[in-house]
């Protein structure tokens, strides 16, 4: 029974089903959108993943900034990490090199994913690595201990009313570990 | 006009009638409401006192979950939806739904999910135990099982609302009749094409982050988990993005509720029709770019803290315009006070309470106090409960004699508002206090201080859940029988529905199109 009232009525019922599948593709663009979106504001404090070249060093000799060295677990992660030094001053344009050391206290190898931070936020924009243990996968034996290195150079364009800047590491088990964990299973065990 | 109804449980099961499927949304929507409340009353049984006494802390858990669940997709939208298969055909005049075999599948699937949803309780595990609200990882990687089960009943509803919506845009954009012009249309049936516009728009979005969440649960994604590259604090924005448009979506349908009772007892046409319309548009549109004042404590930079503060206070505008609007309708209007007025004049004071909560919240820095406090769920109780469900209480006061073509009973309406509005202010006014003294939400035990408000609250909840018996007991005998309806119903109704129908309305009814002035 297609008269004309009923085209009429389909036609918008198709435009609206395709704004519906529409918005469903829009919901899952957001993924890459919301990176693509910190990656042009500079907003949050993200750090590249692969190592920066750097051709040419100026370096500001006027000036230091503190840098300070923080490490954490994942829960799943049998681990000890800790960096070697908790802070240095350095010369914002000149290469530092900085080591964390990792341990693996399980009876099993584990490979691990360091996820690096660094705060305040907008400072992430001017801390470049050229060599860290976050680019790649880190397989420690079981019983293994490794000292990993970073080296890392403050950009002299950083703004001059942050003196101090905090690098983090949170190191995760990777591949991440699908077991069911449900806080009442744990409770009850 | 012909009057002949179908038989039997097919009269339901194959119903393809507009009165028919409102009917049943709306008894769903009522069943929800007692089975959403009765979770309450467990809630505020254990809150009753300080110290464990009746439940264990997980299973609180999973009452503040479900309770949640239930009242904004199981209540409120379905009621909402309820109204509009009523009355969107006969306020333009069209006969029936554009898509009469649609909207009988939208009803359907609601018991499904429903039916899905609180058999979690009963699944190995425990139910959803996570907040309505379901954060990443807490859903994902620490859910119990019946997570999954959750996911496919959110998936469920969500279709159904957006064949709702489908349907109530087709109908008002395309079966309108002639002389109806888009600002002829009564206001709620503009509310209500807006709202539609805003559920097309946000539940895809809600599909596809429950559906991240089935794939970090169950086929090795990370969306949500860093471990793997994902980011937890991206899925509240993408909950966000849904949920807050979502709020909107349970308020606009009652803002066109009151713009058409407030009228009809104030013998006074509504101040500004074209004003209502376009702030009823300013506030959908907004609603899409103030999502993260959800967030404003996840660590967010300045510039964006800013953005949203800036943009929620900015709603305020076109909220107030409304109110102002509802109040100066009613100023040298000939007022008198039917049940459906108390109600709704009960709204406008008490939503506008919950929007001033609200408006505190928008200010970041003092948000940095309030968030995830007893305060935030003051507010969203004062809007959602004297604003979304009062509106939907004087929604049915209003239009039930011309559905049923029976007055209800008024005495007993009139007790049912005065019993409801004092302990329902009893139940959620000292949450306020509760809020800014610190009390957090979501737990099932709090320190000694918080006793008294808690005290008070629990007793005003109990007495609130409780007298929403009588509310069921005026619809049932309003039904069966009572003082008969005359086909305008209220002395100052205007509108299709009640100058061109009698009362009851027939089961079909505008097989031909009226005349519109």
């Amino acid at each position: 029974m297609h008269n004309e009232k009923n085209k009429q009525n389909f036609k918008v019922v198709k435009q609206l089903v395709f704004a519906a599948v529409m918005m469903f593709g829009f919901g899952y663009a957001l993924v890459p959108l919301y990176n693509i979106f910190c990656d042009i504001t500079g907003l949050n404090g993200r750090l590249d993943t692969e190592a920066a070249k750097v051709e040419k060093l100026d370096i500001d000799q006027n000036r230091w900034v503190t840098v300070e060295f923080v490490s954490s677990l994942n829960a799943d992660m049998p681990w000890k990490f800790r960096p070697v030094v908790s802070k240095m001053k350095v010369r914002p344009g000149e290469p530092s090199k900085v080591s964390y050391v990792a341990k693996n206290i399980s009876n099993k190898a584990i490979t691990g994913n360091a996820v690096p931070s660094v705060s305040p936020g907008q400072a992430a924009k001017y801390f470049t690595k050229t060599e860290c243990f976050c680019f790649t996968q880190q397989e420690l034996k079981a019983g293994e201990e490794k000292e990993m290195p970073v080296v890392f150079i403050v950009d002299k364009n950083l703004p001059k009313r942050i003196n101090t800047v905090t690098l983090s590491y949170t190191f995760f088990n990777s591949p991440a570990a699908k077991q069911e964990k449900s806080v009442v299973s744990m409770v009850n065990k | 006009m012909s009057d002949h109804k179908p038989t039997g449980i097919g009269r339901w099961i194959f119903s393809t009638n507009h009165k028919d499927i409102g009917t049943m949304y709306l008894w769903f929507s009522f069943l929800m409401l007692f089975i959403g409340g009765g979770m309450a009353m467990i809630i505020r049984a254990e809150l009753y006192q300080p110290g464990m006494q009746l439940i264990d802390p997980d299973f609180f858990n999973q009452m503040t979950t479900l309770h949640g669940l239930i009242m904004v997709f199981g209540v409120i939208m379905p009621a909402f939806v309820g109204f509009a298969n009523w009355l969107v055909p006969m306020m333009i005049g069209a006969p029936d739904m554009a898509l009469p075999r649609m909207n009988n599948m939208s009803f359907w699937l609601l018991p499904f999910a429903f039916g899905t949803l609180i058999s979690t309780l009963f699944m190995e595990g425990s139910a959803p135990n996570f907040g309505w609200t379901f954060y990443a990882p807490l859903s994902t990687t620490y859910g119990p099982p019946s997570t999954d089960y959750f996911i496919f009943g959110v998936h469920l509803m969500g279709i159904s609302s957006i064949m709702g919506s489908i349907n109530v845009i087709v109908t008002i954009l395309n079966m309108r009749a002639p002389g109806m012009t888009l600002m002829k249309m009564p206001i709620f049936v503009w509310t209500w094409l807006i709202t539609a516009f805003l559920l097309i728009a946000v539940m895809p979005v809600l599909a596809g982050v429950v559906t991240m969440m089935l794939t970090d649960r169950n086929f090795g994604t990370s969306f949500f988990e860093a471990a793997g590259g994902g980011d937890p604090v991206m899925f509240q924005h993408v909950f966000w993005f849904f949920g807050h448009p979502e709020v909107y979506i349970m308020i606009l349908p009652s803002f066109g509720i009151i713009s058409q009772i407030i009228p009809t007892f104030a013998r006074k046409k509504l101040f500004g029709y074209s004003s209502m319309v376009y702030a009823t548009a300013s506030i959908a549109i907004l609603s899409f770019i103030v999502w993260a004042h959800h967030m404003y404590t996840v660590g967010m930079p300045l510039a964006g803290e800013l953005f949203f503060m800036l943009a929620t206070m900015l709603i305020a505008v076109p909220t107030g315009v409304k109110v102002f609007n509802w109040v100066t309708t009613m100023w040298r209007g000939s007022l008198t006070f039917e049940t459906p007025m108390l109600f709704a004049v009960a709204f406008v004071i008490l939503f506008t309470i919950g929007g001033f909560s609200g408006l505190m919240m928008s200010i970041t820095p003092v948000d940095f106090q309030y968030h995830d406090t007893y305060f935030i769920v003051a507010h969203f109780h004062y809007v959602l409960v004297t604003g979304a469900l009062f509106a939907i209480f004087a929604g049915a006061y209003y239009w039930l004699p011309k559905w049923t073509g029976n007055m209800y009973d008024e005495t007993l309406g009139k007790w049912h508002f005065w019993i409801s509005v004092v302990s329902v202010n009893v139940l959620f006014f000292p949450m306020h206090f509760l809020g800014l003294a610190g009390m957090p939400r979501r737990i099932p035990d709090y320190a000694l201080q918080f006793s008294d408000y808690n005290q008070m609250a629990s007793i005003g909840g109990f007495v609130f859940g409780g007298i929403q018996l009588l509310f069921l007991y005026i619809v049932i005998k309003c039904i069966k029988g009572g003082e008969k309806a005359s086909d305008q119903v209220w002395e100052g109704a205007e509108g299709l529905e009640f100058e061109q129908l009698p009362s009851p309305a027939p089961f079909h009814s505008f097989d031909t199109p009226p005349q519109v002035k």
